[in-house]
């Protein structure tokens, strides 16, 4: 079948029969109907699809061909880290010993998986100068609103009442969302003419009532908080904490390290530095890192070693509570730590060079076609941006990102941060080769010189996909959210 | 450079392209007092190695080798090969969020079917993409009934899984949201008591069905005893169940949540499982996370995408309805598939045979003598069983035995009550039953 041939709902596919018999009946049990109350059960039979295993294979497998992926090509979105995700770690964390085994069974036949989680809780402390690691939230938001948490409880414990928190204008829209989920206020720091934290700015800001600076470090920008050591005097000097977004650690894991830079509370994006699936949207791990005088806050389960075995806390006096069902995504956690294991420090040190090198050999070789939005030695990642109309005319950002799609690769980031017009933010990673680079930027020059000649094809790109540009508007307008016959 | 393709030589040279003689000058905007941090750190390792390491480590869980009666919102059901085989797709694994729709058709249709799916399971009429677990989405769906009806007081049955019920404490303090616990009768809702507790000043009463202990709540009486006409009533449901169990959007709830593990997923320690929350159609504009909507392309094609983002943070941001950005996607997936696969009657069939392993479990475990069922109500296949002797030493002998014999349920008032809370699923065996019956025996002799 063609790629770009309907696919038709699971829905549609129905036969409508009895189906298979998945399961014989167990000996020596009752019919259910002595079992449970008539009223208990369902009126009418579910209204399912009966689809025969070959036609649910074939379905899915079409589906998948439908996706872009790393696997496939190249995926430089900004911020997102798309970086190859070695297939070894996926095949050690679905060993049976670690899958089936049930959050309740009790540590002392746990010991293998809680062995792992300590020590990774180890390894990242380590890697970014803090104290301790909670596994616990599943994602980096999830992180995000936790340390939030953490945050007030530090603060409320002191009889130290304080509502809001300062992120710069160019952070991730989780920032002042997950402020929010804690009932803080965010301010809005407005970015320097450098793309970094103004200091004047943040002075003016500051005050007894700031709770936490939330920062991503080096910034959305691809820059590096030059002032990151004034800021952190200033910041603490009023009283309030430094919170570190853990989305851009793979530009400097192992080369500097956020608890050195004054931050109180980091969160980590497993599935984005340390190399664990994105699985379409999720699962990820958000694992949560923090200073001395914050470890009493950390959330429950607390997962130790004391005297030679791994154990479990339940239950902690001054804790934020519990974040998650049992554990977190173990299973994301377990990937992990068999990344991290293999690449050791000088690994993990060896991605942020070649990483930082790959967007500053990407950059140089795009600014003289589409500039940046600001000069500077960008690090993992860099903007640039298609605001001069002058210069490109009707040529938007969103028409390069889908004729990036007509020719094989995945779009950057776009339209983020939203101080830039017309913003395009490319973070290439580590696991690309030269050669990938070098077509990527051939295709960005293609698309430019093509425009030149047939505006019209360029503007209404993409033309290879599966489908072509979707109407959003009548699908917000009027949402079809679920199939029907 | 396990993972890095660049020979040293290509590295110099794209260096020098850069304008860079020293690859430290990579990090000079990096404050001096900052580089060369002393970080101990263990020694890299061969895949070969990790293979090792990993495989002794899953070696040293002697748990997942025990015959286990363990559910308490984990849940060992039988899972179909085909879904390992399609969810291990490097095009669904290796996909990010379907920012891109023209070239994430797949997660967005595959989406957009499992939303149709766990609404017509609950009876609801959509539900979003997934959140983080169960707990994580009673914790939102409390927030959603807040946002909707403008109140900020929650009610929670005790019979609701206590994990579920700490984390959506963690998620409503900290913004000061209140909430109270309606207090059990028997091992299920005191009707009376939410009668008079939950009046219009709540946004939503949360019930579940079946509930932790197992049993069967009343359901068909909740939205009657609730006094207030605008509270919700919202329900926590085991997704398995609702193959067999009358959805509850026949007895009048408005939200519904739940943890999708039990439709084809590992226990895996916990995580990664996946939340869903499902709604009414007049609340999709509260729901937190993303939905998928269908719609067409430009030349008229039908196509899927990514809708009503003004409700999320990368548009919202401070105003967003939830933080949830990344989610469980894979895991929606997965239970997508196992939907797909099992279709009505494989899943009737799966409950079906997990209800009767149960019954035939506990008949077999009260047998014995001093062995009680805790509560005189019909159950699904979890319940509680009082034993003659503390059940926390039980617990413990029984797992030196090589058993997973359920888990304790502490009671408030002394330690003599506490309960065993015992679970069956379709993969139950005779054999372990026998195997449990005879560690009974010889621990309580």
């Amino acid at each position: 079948m063609p790629l770009d041939a309907y696919e038709p709902t699971v829905f549609e596919l129905d036969h409508k029969g009895e189906g298979r018999i998945w399961f014989s009946e167990p000996e020596g049990t009752s019919p259910i109907d002595e079992l449970l109350p008539d009223e208990a059960l369902r009126s009418a039979p579910l209204d399912f699809p009966v689809v025969s295993e070959p036609e649910v294979v074939r379905h899915f497998t079409r589906l998948s061909r439908k996706n872009f992926s790393i696997d496939s090509g190249f995926y430089p979105l900004g911020s997102c880290t798309m970086k190859y995700n070695p297939k070894i770690n996926d095949a050690l964390s679905q060993l049976s010993g670690f899958t089936g085994l049930h959050p309740e069974s009790g540590q002392d036949v746990s010991q293998g998986t809680l062995r792992i989680m300590v020590e990774i809780q180890q390894y990242l402390a380590d890697l970014t100068g803090m104290a301790g690691v909670t596994l616990n939230p599943c994602a980096g938001a999830h992180g995000e609103m936790c340390g939030m948490m953490l945050i007030k409880a530090y603060h409320d414990d002191r009889g130290d009442k304080r509502s809001i928190v300062l992120a710069p204008d160019s952070s991730h829209g989780t920032n002042p969302a997950s402020a929010s989920m804690v009932g803080y206020q965010t301010v809005e720091l407005k970015s320097g003419p450098d793309g970094c934290v103004d200091i004047e700015q943040l002075k003016n800001h500051l005050n007894k009532d700031v709770a936490a600076v939330m920062l991503t470090n080096p910034n959305t920008l691809g820059l590096f908080e030059k002032n990151i050591l004034e800021i952190q005097r200033l910041a603490h000097e009023a009283g309030a904490l430094l919170y570190y977004d853990g989305a851009n650690l793979n530009a400097i894991a192992g080369i500097a390290r956020p608890g050195d830079m004054g931050f109180n509370v980091v969160h980590f994006n497993l599935h984005k530095t340390f190399a664990t699936p994105h699985g379409g949207g999720g699962p990820g791990s958000g694992p949560v890192g923090v200073c001395q005088k914050l470890l009493p806050y950390l959330p429950v389960p607390i997962i130790s070693k004391e005297d030679g075995t791994y154990t479990i806390t339940r239950q902690s006096e001054k804790s934020i509570g519990q974040l998650s069902t049992f554990f977190g995504n173990v299973g994301v956690v377990l990937r992990a730590y068999v990344y991290m294991r293999m690449l050791g420090l000088e690994g993990i040190r060896s991605n942020s060079y070649n990483a930082v090198l790959n967007a500053r050999y990407m950059l140089e070789q795009l600014k003289d076609y589409i500039p940046p939005e600001l000069d500077g030695d960008c690090m993992h990642e860099f903007v640039l941006t298609l605001k001069d109309h002058d210069r490109f005319g009707d040529l938007n950002t969103m028409a390069i990102a889908k004729n990036l799609l007509d020719r094989g690769f995945h779009a950057p980031t776009v339209y983020f941060p939203l101080i830039v017009k017309e913003a395009m933010m490319i973070e290439p990673t580590e696991t690309e080769s030269k050669r990938t680079l070098d077509e990527f930027v051939d295709a960005i020059k293609e698309i430019l010189e093509e425009y030149k000649t047939n505006p019209d094809h360029v503007l209404h790109a993409p033309h290879q996909t599966p489908v072509r540009r979707l109407d959003e508007v009548t699908a917000a307008r009027k949402p079809e959210l679920v199939y029907t016959d | 450079m396990d993972f890095i393709p660049h020979t040293q030589e290509e590295f110099r040279e794209m260096l020098q392209t850069v304008g860079l003689e020293n690859p430290n000058d990579l990090f000079r905007t990096i404050p001096e007092q900052l580089h060369n941090p002393d970080i101990p750190f263990p020694e890299p390792m061969t895949e070969l190695e990790i293979g090792d390491l990993m495989n002794a480590a899953a070696e040293a869980n002697r748990g997942a080798k025990m015959p286990s009666f363990l559910g308490g919102g984990a849940y060992d059901h039988y899972t179909p090969q085909a879904i390992p085989s399609l969810a291990s797709r490097s095009e669904f694994i290796t996909a990010y969020t379907p920012y891109q729709p023209e070239v994430s058709q797949g997660t967005l249709q595959a989406i957009f079917e499992f939303q149709t799916f766990m609404s017509r399971l609950t009876g609801m009429d959509t539900a979003n993409a997934s959140v983080y677990d169960g707990a994580s989405a009673l914790a939102e769906a409390a927030l959603m009934a807040c946002r909707i009806t403008r109140k900020e007081k929650i009610a929670v049955s005790s019979s609701i899984n206590p994990h579920y019920l700490r984390v959506m404490k963690t998620y409503l303090d900290a913004p000061g949201i209140e909430w109270v616990e309606i207090p059990c009768s028997d091992g299920v809702t005191d009707i009376e008591q939410l009668t008079s507790m939950v009046n219009d000043e709540f946004a939503a009463c949360f019930v579940q069905n079946p509930n932790y202990f197992g049993n069967l709540e009343p359901v068909d009486q909740f939205r009657s005893a609730i006094s207030a006409p605008k509270c919700l009533l919202g329900a926590v449901v085991y997704p398995h169940s609702l193959g067999l169990l009358k959805p509850p959007g026949e007895w009048g709830a408005e939200i519904v949540v739940g943890d999708l593990q039990s439709l084809g997923m590992p226990v895996q320690f916990g995580g990664p499982f996946a939340g869903f929350v499902s709604c009414k159609q007049k609340h999709v504009r509260q729901l937190p996370g993303r939905l998928v909507g269908r719609t067409k392309d430009a030349d008229g094609k039908t196509g899927y995408v990514l809708t009503l983002q003004t409700r999320e943070q990368h548009i919202r941001r401070s105003k967003a309805t939830s933080n949830i950005c990344t989610n469980q996607g894979l895991c929606a997936l997965m239970a997508t598939i196992y939907m797909s696969l099992m279709g009505p009657n494989g899943l009737r069939q799966a409950a079906e045979m997990s209800v009767r392993n149960a019954h035939l479990l506990q008949k077999r475990l009260c047998g014995i003598d001093g062995v009680n069922l805790a509560f005189d109500k019909p159950f699904f296949n979890e319940f509680v069983i009082n034993l003659p002797m503390p059940v926390e030493s039980f617990v413990d002998t029984a797992r030196e035995l090589g058993l997973l014999s359920g888990i304790r349920i502490e009671s408030a008032e002394s330690p003599e009550k506490d309960g065993l809370l015992v679970c069956a699923t379709e993969k139950t065996k005779a054999v372990d039953i026998d195997f449990y019956i005879d560690v009974l025996t010889r621990i309580l002799e």
